[in-house]
């Protein structure tokens, strides 16, 4: 979230989209009705499906599912058209102004640079023209042909009423209706802001949905602001701090990229991975990566990390350029059977990943399969499930039995940034103890096997510093949150020119700001990001609990802490003027006192971009200070562009000739079937969850409270297309697609209603994707055997949220 | 940590008024379970205080854990009311948070080991278990491991243990986890971030 979850009752307008948030969050949904009954905010919900969170919102307006781009796209058609952008904001704040490069060009569907055959792009044209000294060229009229703001207007000047009804399956009245109310939020009092969830994520076009509502964000002067923001609400307890931490492929801890093999030295990694500006006026925040990365490498290698060696560096793994390791590429790989071993810690992907089918074929490939939690699940026991013989599996599998989370301490952080600190209430039953502690346990006897006897580059292993136990021998998470934090290595002093202060600190001091890391080797720290959860002193700020709100807007600044450096709200200095003057004086974030900014904790201490001189603008992450309406970050494009899902109902893209999103990755094992506009299967299906379940159900479906309010699989069809096929609510059905098949209970409902699509009736049907056959033995089978193994072009989010099926009676 | 428990527990002295009442023939279920409960805000009032903090969605709810101080045991978790984004409320997942611990009978409590073509799980001890998965690795490791890739570049990754998981366990068993999966020159990552 660019905000936090208090937060949203500041808006004014709150536009719930890609998301179910009554039943999924209902705790958040709390502070979004807190919004409408203290400000009178208006609720839209935008949703194939009628749910409780429509029923408490203003209005619902149901599109088909993975049309999403289309109705925002027609909503920056309708800002432009009309002149709802909060112009002063949008001039001033974003790259709208920046001259874009004459070999530039969007032709049928494609931008400029498309390398068919390799499904993806050279970006060397989607740059800006610069100056002399490499400042980007600016029109501050925004009436330049091929300045941002012109290119967006010609952009999206296709995505017309007409042209997005027929592909969304909205009325015109509909989408004027959204389009007018929330693009009256572009003034200066007035704040828009847009929550989501997988609804967005999960699917091929999932990062540009979110981008395209970016766009409409800056257009509208929202970002930055009390009740603005972009705010995902993200689905699992520390799904940010383990984003954070980068149990992930392609990043390390703090965001840092994953080295790439021709990146050979750390002066290489660094030199490709520093943004540079030549604008006094960008603080161009990242020009600090090699103090973070460099203090990564301490933490990582202590002693043994030295300026000689590149601080380690060459025993990182590195991938090939361009290469991606997510799970569906896991799951492929393990299919193919070059996958040998496999951790699941905390996980259940026989029920979560795409395409179940191929994933517990792929399971059987493995030799081993060491498992950590609190429950057995369908991934543990693959080897006894449904059709598998035990005595043709040949895979040792290890399942270790783990504390549950208010059985051991340590730090979760919330979609919101804020990382609470949790104590240990009691201790976990028998020979269960905290993953922390596996984790350790683990790597400490293979570092045994490596120090006896050698083998296969044996360096990063045995020089990791790993001494996170306490003085009994157990896992000690403060000590692991410490380093995460990062400790002075060195006598240090630190000098503030701005402020004239001069202030000393001791080796061993724990780093009380990553602004004070070096990339000298004398700062160690995890992740840079959480540099400053400890007080030099060694107070613990995430275990916070003060309840004080000086602002009255509820950031409350002294419970738990928030990254980056407590700030509660991110690129705040974009709330106020560039004179620092707040746009909306009743609800006055930050201000500038001509000495210094107080409210929020402000993005950098720098004054407003007015000061010609000294002043920075305000979204200091991005190379270029500004707001980036147009940028080369994204794989299909700097504009997103509508395609439909690799599974839909049509035949061609109502709006080029790129049926689906030129950029994503096709797999193509002999398990990957795929089935677009095909007579077999007719109708769009979606998938979710319930209030009562989590995720994949292996929490939740061990719990008799739970599993009694929902307890087996069902479908959700509408009441005209259960009609065509005569299936009455209760009776069983079979799902189907071209992967697989589950058979469920039908539940007839007007919550799905038929979309005309293109002259033709659409229907759409959805499961939720909680249930497995382990247990309950009723329960049903997972809801993945009908989803197909594509993702987005970006991030690899498989598409859970639209693909093709059939239903029949069984 | 400990905290003081709010005063509205201390409400209700009122245990025991239906309990003489059996004896005349009227049906005292609901009366039995008002008394439970009773002894329970009794119990809770009694109790060590633990906050922790929700394990389902991210919005980061406030939990009190009430620990009984002679067994150790968590008999009851409710909303903490000072937290400022719950107040003290809590959705159906989180409001049923008791059943995670040890209470419920389905937690795994041993070391359970499948062997090659086996049909069923045995028991084992972790220094048993850790000996062989340390074994299993080094061996996997050892032999997939990629020094240089077909360009000839220094690339030091295992391309044949993948790692799963986990975004429900705290950001310091995430830390050590990233961290360990690079020592060993992982690349197959991932976890339900992603999916």
């Amino acid at each position: 979230m660019s905000n936090h979850y208090i937060d949203l009752k500041n808006s004014d307008v709150i536009l719930i989209m890609g998301s179910n948030a009554a039943e999924h969050h209902p705790i958040a949904f709390k502070w979004i009705l807190r919004a409408k009954e203290q400000n009178g905010a208006r609720l839209i919900h935008v949703d194939p499906r009628y749910t409780r969170t429509s029923a408490r919102c203003d209005y619902h307006v149901p599109l088909r599912s993975g049309t999403d781009i289309a109705f925002l796209g027609g909503m920056i058609h309708y800002i432009l058209t009309n002149k709802k952008e909060f112009r002063e904001y949008v001039v001033n704040y974003t790259n709208a102004s920046f001259i874009v490069s004459e070999s530039f060009y969007f032709k049928d569907g494609l931008f400029s640079g498309y390398d068919a055959k390799g499904r993806k792009y050279r970006k060397d044209s989607w740059v800006f023209e610069k100056d002399a000294r490499g400042i980007p060229l600016r029109d501050m009229t925004l009436t330049h042909p091929r300045c941002v703001f012109q290119l967006l207007k010609k952009h999206y000047s296709r995505y017309t009423l007409e042209k997005v009804s027929s592909i969304t399956g909205v009325s015109k009245e509909d989408l004027t209706k959204v389009y007018s109310e929330y693009s009256a939020t572009g003034v200066k009092d007035k704040a828009g802001t847009e929550c989501y969830a997988l609804g967005w994520t999960h699917h091929t076009t999932g990062s540009q949905i979110i981008r395209t509502m970016s766009i409409i964000q800056l257009l509208l002067g929202n970002m930055g602001i009390c009740g603005g923001g972009v705010n995902a609400l993200r689905g699992e307890p520390n799904v940010q701090g383990s984003t954070d931490h980068a149990i992930l492929y392609n990043i390390l801890p703090g965001y840092l990229k994953m080295p790439a093999a021709s990146q050979a030295t750390l002066a290489q990694y660094l030199e490709k991975n520093t943004p540079k500006s030549s604008d006094p006026q960008s603080a161009n925040y990242y020009q600090n990566y090699p103090k973070f990365t460099v203090s990564f490498l301490k933490a990582l290698f202590g002693d043994k990390a030295t300026a000689e060696n590149g601080f380690g560096y060459s025993w990182l793994p590195k991938l090939d350029d361009g290469k991606a390791t997510s799970l569906m590429h896991l799951f492929d790989e393990m299919y193919k059977g070059k996958i040998k071993g496999l951790f699941a810690v905390g996980t259940d992907p026989a029920v979560s990943s795409p395409n179940t089918a191929k994933v517990r074929k792929a399971l059987e490939n493995l030799d081993w399969l060491v498992g950590e939690n609190i429950f057995d699940n369908e991934t543990y026991c693959f080897w006894k499930g449904p059709g598998v013989d035990p005595a043709k599996v040949k895979t040792e599998v290890f399942l270790l039995p783990a504390s549950a989370s208010m059985e051991k301490e340590g730090s979760q952080s919330n979609s919101g940034r804020w990382v609470q600190w949790k104590y240990k209430a009691a201790e976990a039953p028998d020979d269960a103890i905290p993953v922390g502690e596996i984790t350790i346990r683990i790597l400490e006897a293979v570092r045994a096997l490596y120090a006896k006897e050698g083998g296969a580059c044996p360096e990063p292993i045995l020089n990791l510093k790993w001494d996170y136990k306490d003085a009994k021998g157990r896992y000690d998470a403060l000590k692991v949150a410490k380093q995460i934090n990062g400790y002075f290595l060195r006598d240090t002093v630190i000098e503030d020119k701005a402020k004239g202060t001069r202030t000393e600190f001791k080796k061993g001091q724990l780093v009380p700001s990553f602004g004070m890391l070096g990339d000298d080797g004398s700062t160690s720290s995890g992740n840079w990001v959480m540099a400053g959860s400890f007080d030099a002193g060694g107070l613990n700020k995430m275990a916070k609990r003060g309840k004080d709100d000086p602002t009255g807007l509820g950031l409350y600044p002294n419970w738990s802490y928030a990254w980056p450096v407590n700030r509660r709200i991110i690129y705040n200095r974009a709330s106020c003027d560039i004179h620092g003057k707040p746009y909306n004086p009743k609800r006055k974030l930050l201000e500038w006192t001509g000495e210094a900014w107080v409210g929020d904790v402000p993005d950098g201490p720098w004054p407003p971009q007015a000061d010609r001189q000294r002043g920075k603008y305000p979204f200091i992450m991005k190379p270029d200070g500004l707001g980036a309406l147009f940028g080369p970050g994204m794989a299909e494009g700097p504009f997103p562009e509508h395609y439909e899902p690799l599974e839909g109902p049509l035949t061609k893209n109502p709006l080029s000739g790129q049926l689906i999103n030129p950029a994503i990755q096709i797999f193509s094992s002999d398990m990957d079937r795929v089935a677009n506009a095909d007579e077999k299967f007719p109708y769009v299906c979606t998938t979710y969850s319930c209030t009562e379940h989590w995720c994949s159900g292996a929490l939740t479906r061990w719990q008799a409270w739970l599993l009694e309010m929902q307890p087996e699989l069902y479908v959700e069809i509408g009441e005209p297309l259960a009609k065509e096929k005569g299936i009455e609510n209760g009776q069983r059905v079979r799902v189907s697609s071209a992967r697989g098949a589950v058979e469920c209970v039908a539940m007839v409902t007007k919550r799905f209603r038929p979309f005309q699509v293109e002259g033709k009736t659409v229907h759409q049907v959805g499961l939720p994707f909680n249930y497995g056959w382990l247990h309950p033995k009723d329960g049903g089978d997972s809801t993945n055997f009908l989803t197909p193994t594509v993702g987005d072009a970006n991030t690899f989010c498989p598409e859970y949220k639209a693909f093709m099926v059939n239903v029949t009676k069984l | 940590m400990e905290i003081t428990r709010r005063g509205f527990l201390a409400l209700s002295g009122a245990l025991g008024s239906g309990v003489a009442l059996s004896s005349l023939g009227v049906d005292l279920g609901p009366a039995k379970a008002y008394a439970a409960e009773i002894n329970k805000m009794q119990r809770v009032m009694a109790a060590r205080q633990v906050t922790t903090v929700c394990c389902y969605c991210s919005v980061g709810c406030g939990l009190i854990c009430s620990v009984d101080r002679n067994t150790g045991k968590i008999f009851n978790i409710e909303g903490d009311p000072e937290h400022p984004i719950n107040e003290g409320s809590l959705c159906a997942k989180g409001a049923g948070f008791f059943d995670l611990t040890e209470a419920n009978k389905y937690r795994l409590r041993k070391v359970l080991y499948r062997a090659p073509m086996g049909d069923r799980w045995e028991e084992k001890t972790w220094d048993w278990a850790l000996e062989r998965i340390a074994r299993l690795v080094k061996d996997t490791r050892d032999k997939g491991f990629v020094t240089r890739n077909a360009r000839g570049e220094l690339v030091n990754r295992c391309e044949t243990i993948g790692h799963l998981g986990s975004s429900n366990v705290d950001n310091e068993e995430c830390w050590l986890m990233s961290v360990a999966c690079r020592s060993m020159g992982l690349v197959y990552i991932d976890h339900q971030a992603r999916v």
